[in-house]
This record gives structure tokens, C-alpha cells and sequence, in this order.
């Protein structure tokens, strides 16, 4: 029970494995469940009865299920994804090029999203029946029944058209600004690395919108449950004992009652980040931000299905990594954590 | 049923004590009530939506395309003429349709698979939890397109999605809350007195867990609702002409950054009325179910 702080890492890691190979499984199951037959479908419309035998041979798919399966385990390892037909490019690469630009509006939108919700949550626990409070349930209620789609395009109509302070809804950056030389793939630290202030203005500009549309769209659960694990908190025994003991306001917020508060919130924020990659896709096309998910919203449209697979893939294994990181934040948070079971 | 005796005296008194429960709730929560008359609202649109419209939301007319709210076209034209207002109101029916048949089949499926797990526990359970925590490990919204895209591009996958992405929600709560009953007195006796496993499970244990489900069912409508019109949005399911709230909505997006807001707006609008009117629905069922989670 009482294991190192080491032993616990490795014991979550090791969990993450039978997870990861979950995920392996369901999205061969995926692949194998196209319409019709996949090597009629990969031989491409012209093809002779002799050509679909050739690709299915070269696909392995005369090989029984369990063979196949080996085969896509070992094409993931190498990180073979499949050959994208609307781009011509792997699918890895694809993928590897567009991600930076679906990370830097994720990532950007989350930091958004926590840096309002969680004060905000903790005001309205604080503050009960105040206006802090009231805001705080509007917010969440409306946050929750908002479209993430509808909210983007309402914000491109008043800032773009109305009001013209934004820009176009075109990307990441306009035409007559080049893309600054990549270091982390986001345009605008790239930018300021290069200490070209206008291209990352540029990009920042774009930016906002989106991230904006994304972060109300999460905002919502994670000041709920702020709020509800700070009311929590406080009502409890040692929180009197620390006020009685007449330690400062300040110090009794922040360092007993929040950061007990703070395990229930950083679960939600791990459900939060799903929802954020699904937003993500729908919040890409309305920018045409040129993410991964508007890549796999273009390749559904032509029916690119390795591309579409490689997508889910791509996802589902960063969600799976997301929610280690946040397991393992959890140890440092809370040193009374581990994981059993 | 045979094996309930304990609906004989108290019945009365109970269910009077709940419907004052509701009126009580109904009068503290205005926004239940609201919620109740919405609902009633999208309710006669989908069941009598064709035959209310003023115009036929398929009919094109390029004379009239474009053109603002008026009185003779309440929320507008879209680029082909087609009244607007006719368009949003007979979409409801597709759109609770897909939202209601994609939450009953996995409410279905879902308990089924969490009450066996949660009745015999050993290797059913150990297996049913470990494919609910292999389809919760991936994002949702990202999980169902790729169910879409593998099974083909049709309105039956868009619901079928929605259905297995939904599934982990009712097979875990219907789990806890049919494990935490296996062992309980009443079980036992139902037992004793003859009952099958399954009958006990059926009609035993199973109702009791009906009002968390219900709450759950309510909450997650809207989430349906709007997990399917994301679908459409980016071009899966319904097809063009067919009115759909977000095929409408992604038809309109392309007259946003010219003026021409209507056209997304008022079927935004009505999914983000729908989405609403669910939550609320499930907030307010669930303080008459559990009031001590009253927020």
C-alpha cells in the first residue's frame, strides 16, 4: 500500500497499457468495419478481379483476423498510418504537420477556459447568493447548451462583420503574412522568436476568436465543479479549526481550501480536455483553422478512411496520454494518492 | 406483478406526497416549468410540424432568396429561397428523432450490460468495465466520426454513434447502482420466494434503479441532440435538402461573413433551445428524484 512515490509512477504507467491496447483494438475493428470490401476499395474504381486479389494479398487481408491484427501493431510501431488518397502524403506526416496548429488553439483555449473558470468558481463559493454567484450559473447553464459551431459563427458575426475588429475567418494567418520559421510549431511564440512583432499580432488575431469560441464552450464544467468542490471544502471541519485557529483569509483559501478543492477540479479538466479535442473539430471548420480536425473533416468528405482512422488514433492515444499527466499531477498535488486497483 | 406486496396501503399517500413533491419543485425551480412548456413546444413541432408550416420548406423560389425576417417569412429566406421558418420548425422532428432513438438504444444496451456486470460482478463485470473504459478512453465527438466513417455516411450510423458513444454513461451508473442492491433484504427474499437471477434482476432490483437513469436519459438528450447535429455539421448523416438544424447551420455559416446572419442563427438558435430545454428538464428531475443534490 505504502509505496514510494517512484513505484506509484510506474504502477500508473503500467495501467495505461492495457488502455492503450484497448484503443489499438478498437480502432483496427474500425478499419477492418469499412462498407463493402476494403481491398475493392483500396485497388481503386478501375480495377480488375486479378488487381483487388493483388492489393488484398499486399494488405493481408486473405490472412485470418488475428494475423492482420499482428500486422497493424507492427505498421503502428513503425508508425506506418497509411497512405492519405486526397493528400498523397503518409498519414503520419499529415498529421505530424498539422498538429501544432490544433495544439496551439486547444491548448491556448483550455488556459483561457481555466485561468476564467476556476476564479470564477471559487468567487461564487465563496460569495453564495451574491451576483458573482448568479453570473456564475448563467454561465455554466448556458455554456453547457451553447453549439460550440453556433457560438463561433455568432462571434465572427458581431467581431468580423459588425464590428471589424477581427480578422477573416481564414486560418491561422492571413495571406500577406509568410509563416514565421518553425521552432514549436505555434505561430505566435514562433513569431516572437523571430522578434517579428506584426506576424505575431497577425496570428494572434486569429487566434482569439476561436480559442474565445472553444473556451466558453469548456468554461462550464470546470467552474460547476469549482464551485462545487470549494462549497464542499469549506463546509468542512478542518477549514473551521483553521479559521478558528485565526489563520488569515487569504491563507485559509488558498492553501487549506483550495488546493484540497483542487483534485475534483483537475478530473473534470481531464473530461474537459476530451470534450475540447471533439470541439476542436467542429470550432476548425468553422475558422478553417488547418488542424487535424479539419483534415479529417476534409478526408470524410472523400471518403480518405486511413486518414480518418489515423485521426481517431492520433486522439485517442494523446487523450490517453493526457489523462496519465493528469493522474500523475494528482502525486505531486496530493500526497495521499495512489493508485490501486 | 406477483412479487411486489409492498404496493398495497401507503400507494396512495406516496404518490400524493410526490406529486406535491413536484408542484413544490415546480414553484421553487421556474426554470423546470419553463422547461416543461419548451418541451411541449418542440413536442407539437416534430408531431405536427408539415402540417403547421406556413410554407413548403422544400420549396425554392430564386425570386425571393435571401431576403431578410419579414412578416410573410418570419426568420428570412436562405440562398434557394426556402422559407426559413418552415425549414427550422420541420426539422425537429429529424432532430429529436435521431437525439431520442440514439439515447433509447443505449439506454437499453447500457443497462442490460451494466446490470449484468454489476449482478454477477467476477469475470462479466471485469469484462464489460474494461470495453466501457476502452471506449471512455477515447474523446467522444472524435470517437463517433470514426464510428460514422467506418460504417458508411447514413442518418441510422449518425444514431448508432451517438448510441455507443453514449453507452459508458447508463451500463456505469446502472452497474453501481445494481451492485449496490445485490445483496440488499428485499433481493434475499425475492430469492427465497422462488425468483430466477433474471427475474429478481427484471423486476426486483432493476426499477430501482429507473430514476437516476431517468435523470441521466434527460441530461443526456441534449448532448445527443447536439453530439448529432455537430455530425451534420461537418457533412455526416442528413443530407442536403433535407432540414436539419446543423446541416442548416453549416449551410448558413457561408453568409455570416456577408451579412446574411439569419440563416444560421434561427436554426442555432432552435438547437441551442432544445439542448437547453434538456438540461434544464434533467436538473429539475433531478431534485424531485434526489433533492439532497439540489444545487
Amino acid at each position: 500500500m505504502t509505496s514510494s512515490r517512484g513505484m506509484i509512477v510506474l504502477k500508473r504507467l503500467a495501467q495505461a497499457i492495457p488502455t492503450l491496447f484497448g484503443v489499438i483494438v478498437v480502432t483496427f475493428i474500425l478499419t477492418r468495419a469499412l462498407p463493402g470490401d476494403p481491398a475493392a476499395y483500396f485497388a481503386g474504381p478501375a480495377a480488375t478481379p486479378e488487381s483487388i486479389a493483388q492489393v488484398r494479398a499486399a494488405l493481408g487481408l486473405d490472412k485470418p483476423l488475428a494475423a492482420q491484427f499482428l500486422r497493424y501493431v507492427q505498421d503502428l510501431a513503425t508508425g506506418d498510418l497509411g497512405q492519405s488518397i486526397s493528400t498523397g502524403q503518409t498519414v503520419l506526416s499529415d498529421i505530424v504537420t498539422r498538429l501544432p496548429a490544433s495544439l496551439e488553439l486547444t491548448l491556448s483555449a483550455l488556459a483561457l477556459s481555466v485561468a476564467i473558470a476556476v476564479p470564477l468558481g471559487i468567487l461564487a463559493a465563496t460569495r453564495q447568493g451574491t451576483f458573482i454567484d448568479h453570473l456564475c450559473r448563467v454561465v455554466v447553464t448556458a455554456g453547457v447548451s451553447l453549439p460550440v459551431f453556433f457560438t463561433g459563427l455568432a462571434l465572427v458575426y458581431v467581431f468580423y462583420y459588425q464590428l471589424g475588429l477581427a480578422p477573416a475567418p481564414i486560418g491561422r494567418l492571413d495571406f500577406a503574412y509568410i509563416s514565421p520559421p518553425p521552432v514549436t510549431g505555434f505561430f505566435v511564440i514562433d513569431a516572437l522568436l523571430a522578434g517579428d512583432a506584426e506576424t505575431a499580432g497577425a496570428a494572434f488575431g486569429q487566434l482569439v476568436l476561436p480559442a474565445v469560441t472553444l473556451a466558453i464552450f469548456t468554461l462550464a464544467p470546470l467552474a460547476r465543479m469549482t464551485r462545487a468542490a470549494m462549497l464542499q471544502v469549506l463546509g468542512s471541519d478542518f477549514i473551521r479549526t483553521a479559521r478558528a485557529a485565526g489563520l488569515s483569509r487569504r491563507q485559509v483559501l488558498f492553501s487549506y481550501a483550495f488546493r484540497n478543492a483542487l483534485l475534483p477540479v483537475i478530473t473534470t479538466f481531464g473530461m474537459v480536455f476530451s470534450f475540447a479535442l471533439g470541439a476542436n473539430v467542429l470550432v476548425e471548420k468553422v475558422f478553417a483553422w488547418p488542424g487535424i480536425g479539419s483534415y479529417a473533416v476534409e478526408a470524410l468528405v472523400v471518403s480518405d478512411y486511413a486518414a480518418v482512422q489515423g485521426f481517431v488514433l492520433v486522439m485517442a492515444i494523446l487523450f490517453v496520454v493526457v489523462n496519465l499527466l493528469i493522474d500523475l499531477s494528482y502525486t505531486l498535488i496530493d500526497p495521499r494518492v495512489g493508485f490501486d486497483g | 406483478m406477483d412479487g411486489t406486496p409492498q404496493t398495497s396501503a401507503p400507494a396512495p399517500r406516496a404518490s400524493g406526497g410526490i406529486g406535491r413533491h413536484m408542484l413544490y419543485v415546480l414553484r421553487a425551480n421556474p426554470m423546470t416549468l419553463l422547461a416543461f412548456v419548451l418541451l411541449t413546444l418542440f413536442l407539437v413541432a416534430a408531431v405536427l410540424g408539415p402540417a403547421i408550416v406556413p410554407h413548403d420548406p422544400l420549396a425554392t423560389n430564386a425570386v425571393n432568396a435571401l431576403k431578410p425576417p419579414s412578416l410573410s417569412h418570419w426568420f428570412g429566406t436562405d440562398d434557394l429561397g426556402r422559407d426559413v421558418f418552415s425549414r427550422v420548425v420541420v426539422a425537429s422532428r429529424l432532430d429529436l428523432a435521431i437525439a431520442l432513438s440514439a439515447v433509447a438504444l443505449s439506454f437499453a444496451a447500457g443497462s442490460v450490460l451494466g446490470s449484468l456486470a454489476g449482478f454477477y460482478g467476477g469475470w462479466t463485470d471485469r469484462i464489460v468495465s474494461r470495453v466501457l473504459d476502452t471506449l471512455m478512453a477515447f474523446p467522444l465527438f472524435v470517437l463517433a466520426m470514426g464510428i460514422v466513417a467506418a460504417l458508411g455516411n447514413s442518418v441510422g450510423n449518425i444514431v448508432l454513434a451517438t448510441a455507443i458513444v453514449n453507452l459508458p454513461f447508463y451500463a456505469r451508473l446502472s452497474r453501481t447502482e445494481v451492485n449496490i442492491r445485490r445483496e440488499a433484504g428485499f433481493v434475499q427474499a425475492a430469492r427465497l420466494s422462488g425468483h430466477s437471477d433474471i427475474s429478481v434482476l427484471a423486476t426486483q432490483i432493476f426499477p430501482n434503479a429507473l430514476p437516476p437513469m431517468m435523470v441521466q436519459i434527460s441530461l443526456n438528450l441534449g448532448w445527443a441532440i447536439l453530439n448529432a447535429a455537430g455530425l451534420s455539421f461537418i457533412g455526416l448523416g442528413v443530407r442536403p435538402p433535407t432540414p436539419e438544424w446543423g446541416i442548416m447551420v453549416a449551410e448558413g455559416a457561408r453568409f455570416i461573413v456577408s451579412g446574411e446572419w439569419w440563416l444560421a442563427l434561427f436554426p442555432g438558435a432552435a438547437l441551442m433551445l432544445a439542448v437547453f430545454t434538456f438540461n434544464m428538464l434533467g436538473d429539475g428531475l433531478r431534485d424531485i428524484v434526489d433533492p439532497r443534490q439540489r444545487s
